[in-house]
């Protein structure tokens, strides 16, 4: 009996115990934040998109080859002979026209791996985070400046110099390759000379 | 009022008993459901509803009923239809019939019947039939165990609640709560306190404290929301319903909670009395603190139902039938002793 | 509506399913009960349902290093603690020295996150069982430690900031100063949980004498981390299989005493947790005092990761228990078989030993009190 009293007690006073936090809570301060009016400041390293300084960038590939997701689709060109493409702000050479550079957001998992092979800084994550979108597609970002026309001509130039360098390389192939049936033909004619009467043994009537 | 009403016509005074308590009940039920997010939230550190309607999102539950209203009235293949879709209509009507017998004021009061909290807590006991009705006709498992926990956690504990009020009934010697009310006016407990039976005699107090442990389990709060304690029993016997017919559980749950909570200022706090004696005291005032008597006990009820975690369905039965329904009728066989002996 | 004659009993029986959307089974864990009224005769847990083919994944890549993020998502409520292990596991297969300053931030943020976790561990406890307002409370708590993780690692939740042999970024000027300050004001908030929930009453009869684990049913399951401490077993792989630099830190093992009720019911579990927090905060606090203020966390990190061929298994005490990861290594650039031993596995299949004969009600509170991650288990 004296035992249920004092389990009792127990009982009731734990409870005010929680009722007294509770109303100690009430007129506390809230720690709400109401968003789109009110926002929480991102640190500056935060990651929430992923950012491409196309200036910079060489066309590497590095970030593509180390993104686990493979979010990152790059398309290069090797920019023909009589453009130069200058340098980047850290000072390497850029040898390639940037017809694609996508990232699809949708696909990326924000895990940084990405930023830290790029030998010019240029790919990074910057803390902006409201991008959300109604289609998907719309989270594949562009970052290559490109005119679609620009492009077409930077390829059809490309096209038209590999062609060039193709023939080329087959004029040269060519004449290589006729010089040493030139000197085969010589080399032969001289074998010839030598052996025609082994060869009449040979058939051996 | 009503008898100039009945002087019209027969139908009219009707028509206006029924309109007040309705009109009460759900401008209460709209303030007590953004109430309730409000304390909540503030109770959690956070701001509750902010948005719709400017202020504080003052109009939040307008615009939830709104939205419910249009929401698609979901009915199970297997479920019951008939049983299904009367049950919710029947809760809200229960507790909404219980309200004739309140008085909200000294000037008004639904019905003066002679055996008002007889009626009362007979009227209730049809809560328990919806509530078994809504978990059965759902024909799903969840709702059927939350139907029969709540079944079985009512009938309990109406026992405990009805000693208690016998309790009061026997101090006051009449079962009309009108009359009851009228005895507590006045203001010389002691000296200073008002004449409230909780003041007058030590058993009553632990009779309150008795009876407003049985409403909690009544009326399905924290600790003893089992019915629909959504952790165990996803939604208990509420889980299939939707839209309006939802919106009426929550409106009877929220009615059962005021008109208990009604009941409990009536009995030990006087009902509508001043505090201070005849300082502010009248049938606007009366209605005015008869309403803070009860939303008080309601606000006690929200703290601690955002304060404490629930029992299990044995540990319920056991507070009920063990410890409750013993020590409320020993407090009502010394509470008959203070009475003669004093 | 199934029901089963139960063959013991006589009496009708009733299967029902918990989950897997189910309010309280902690993300996608699917729980057949077999009910006799409200008790419960059987418990068959399913799972699968977030299963991501990590160990399939681990093998495709081209890279170790690649694998780091996809240990993240394993348990995404202690990511930090699933990246330690695994970088310790390449670092010994590769015989790699770790600077020392490294090893402190890593232990910082380790103990960190495992307070983070067991936050979120007994909050959703304590949701379960009706307690809504200590959860955020909680909350609130586990957001101070993840503004601490977002201005050092710049990610919230998923970090991938362990490398092999160092850490992707150096932690910013003010760290210590707001590790530092966020153990000050944490402490107070323990105490205030204690009062709010651990020690209340109503919170104590729902969890005390319910799903007792004893210590050898526990030893059986190969149960770990507070699991078997909440049994009384003093086992904690940071005193008893020193790993990182937890040798040199002086804390103690809290175990479940049965103080409220039997040795090894949900409440031990529950309180375990708690008293690993203060742990966990004295760990941090030596770790603060003794972490060198100078060097550089990225330059040991090795260009490629080709370890021998070989297999090596590496064990951690992560919030949940011991976890392991067994690497197997053909001496190409992509692991040929990575496999987690995770803690949260092995509970699970604790549960139909300990929740045969309780009620619904206690099946939520013993899923609680295990404190599993789905992500975990499915992997």
């Amino acid at each position: 009996m004296l035992n249920a009293v004092k389990q009792s007690w127990l009982t009731f006073r734990s409870i005010f115990t929680g009722m007294g936090v509770t109303i100690r809570h009430f007129f506390g301060p809230s720690v709400t934040l109401q968003y789109p009016e009110e926002k929480m400041e991102l640190p500056a390293g935060a990651r929430a998109r992923l950012y491409v300084n196309i200036d910079d960038c060489i066309g590497c590939n590095l970030c593509a080859r180390a993104c686990p997701v493979n979010c990152i689709d790059i398309e290069t060109v090797l920019a023909t002979q009589d453009v130069d493409l200058g340098k980047t702000s850290t000072g390497n050479p850029k040898r390639f026209w940037l017809t694609r550079f996508d990232i699809d957001m949708a696909k990326c998992m924000y895990c940084d791996l990405c930023v830290y092979p790029c030998p010019t800084n240029c790919i990074y994550m910057v803390p902006e985070y409201e991008y959300s979108e109604f289609d998907r597609s719309n989270l594949v970002y562009h970052f290559s400046n490109l005119e679609p026309e620009m492009v077409a001509e930077v390829k059809e130039k490309a096209e038209q110099e590999a062609e060039q360098k193709k023939r080329e390389r087959e004029e040269m192939m060519r004449k290589k390759a006729e010089e040493k049936a030139k000197k085969e033909l010589e080399e032969k004619k001289k074998a010839d000379e030598e052996t025609p009467k082994n060869e009449k043994e040979n058939r051996g009537e | 009022m009503t008898e100039y009403a009945s002087n019209i016509h027969p139908m009219a005074a009707i028509l206006i008993h029924a309109a007040i308590p309705l009109t009460i009940i759900l401008v209460y039920a709209l303030v007590a459901i953004w109430g309730e997010r409000k304390i909540a939230g503030f109770i959690q550190d956070r701001l509750g509803p902010m948005r719709v309607g400017g202020w504080h999102g003052w109009a939040q539950s307008i615009a939830d009923l709104l939205k419910l209203i249009q929401k698609e009235d979901i009915i199970p293949t297997n479920a019951s239809r008939f049983l299904f879709k009367f049950a919710p209509f029947m809760m809200f009507a229960a507790s909404y019939a219980a309200f004739a017998v309140i008085p909200f004021s000294s000037a008004y009061i639904g019905s003066m019947i002679n055996i008002g909290v007889f009626y009362l807590l007979a009227i209730t006991s049809i809560l328990t039939l919806s509530v078994i009705m809504a978990g059965w006709a759902s024909n799903n498992k969840w709702s059927l165990l939350g139907g029969m926990r709540s079944a079985a956690q009512m009938v309990s504990y109406e026992v405990p609640t009805i000693a208690t009020v016998l309790t009061v009934v026997l101090v006051a010697g009449s079962l009309n709560l009108m009359t009851v009310t009228e005895m507590q006016a006045g203001n010389d407990t002691l000296g200073f306190l008002p004449n409230w039976l909780i003041f007058q005699n030590p058993f009553l107090i632990v009779a309150f404290i008795i009876f407003f442990i049985s409403i909690l389990a009544e009326s399905h709060r924290v600790p003893f929301d089992l019915p629909e304690s959504e952790s165990e029993l996803v939604g208990g016997y509420q889980t299939e319903y939707s839209g309006m017919r939802w919106a009426m559980f929550m409106l009877a749950e929220y009615a059962d909670m005021l008109l208990l909570s009604l009941l409990g200022a009536t009995l030990f706090f006087g009902g509508w009395n001043s505090p201070f004696g005849d300082f502010m005291s009248g049938p606007v005032w009366g209605f005015f603190w008869f309403m803070l008597k009860g939303l008080l006990l309601v606000f006690v009820m929200m703290w601690i139902r955002w304060t404490l975690p629930r029992y299990r369905v044995d540990q319920l039965m056991h507070i009920c039938w063990n410890i409750l329904i013993p020590l409320s009728f020993i407090n009502l066989v010394l509470t008959a002793l203070w009475e003669v002996i004093f | 509506m199934i029901e089963v004659i139960s063959k013991e009993t006589g009496n009708k029986e009733m299967v029902i399913n918990m989950g897997p959307q189910h309010p309280s089974t902690h993300g996608v864990l699917r729980l057949e009960l077999v009910l006799d009224g409200e008790i419960i005769t059987k418990v068959r847990p399913n799972i699968g349902y977030l299963h991501r083919c990590f160990e399939k994944y681990a093998e495709q890549m081209d890279d170790y290093a690649k694998v780091i993020p996809y240990t993240d998502r394993m348990d995404y409520v202690s990511a930090i603690n699933q990246e330690h292990g695994y970088v310790i596991a390449l670092e010994r297969m590769l015989e790699l020295e770790v600077p020392e300053r490294v090893e402190y931030i890593r232990v910082i943020m380790a103990e960190l996150q495992r307070i983070a976790s067991h936050l979120l561990g007994i909050g959703a406890f304590g949701l379960d069982l009706g307690a809504f307002s200590p959860f955020l409370y909680l909350f609130t708590e586990r957001e101070k430690i993840l503004d601490i993780f977002e201005r050092v690692t710049g990610a919230r939740l998923l970090y991938n900031y362990f490398a092999v042999a160092g850490l992707m970024r150096d932690v910013h000027p003010k760290f210590k100063a707001d590790t530092a300050e966020f153990v000050r004001t944490f402490r107070p908030k323990i105490k205030e949980l204690n009062d709010l929930l651990s020690y209340n009453k109503i919170f104590i009869q729902r969890t005390a004498n319910i799903g007792v684990l004893p210590e050898k049913v526990a030893f059986n399951y190969a149960a770990s981390g507070p699991v078997l401490r909440g049994s009384g077993v003093k086992w904690d792989l940071r005193k008893n299989d020193p790993y990182s630099i937890y040798d040199r830190f002086e804390f103690d093992i809290p175990v479940g005493t049965g103080e409220v009720g039997t040795l090894g019911d949900c409440w031990d579990r529950y309180i375990v947790r708690v008293k690993e927090m203060e742990q966990s905060l004295r760990i941090i606090e030596q770790a603060l005092d003794g972490m060198p203020d100078e060097g550089d966390v990225m330059e040991a990190i090795p260009k490629r990761i080709r370890p021998k061929e070989g297999e090596i298994y590496v064990r951690t005490e992560t919030p949940r228990g011991e976890l392991g990861y067994y690497i197997v290594s053909d001496k190409s650039a992509s692991p040929f078989r990575v496999k987690a031993r995770a803690p949260s596995f092995v509970h699970l299949s604790v549960l139909p030993a300990i929740s045969k004969g309780s009620l619904i009600a206690d099946m939520v509170a013993i899923v609680g009190s295990i404190d599993i991650v789905l992500g975990e288990v499915d992997r």
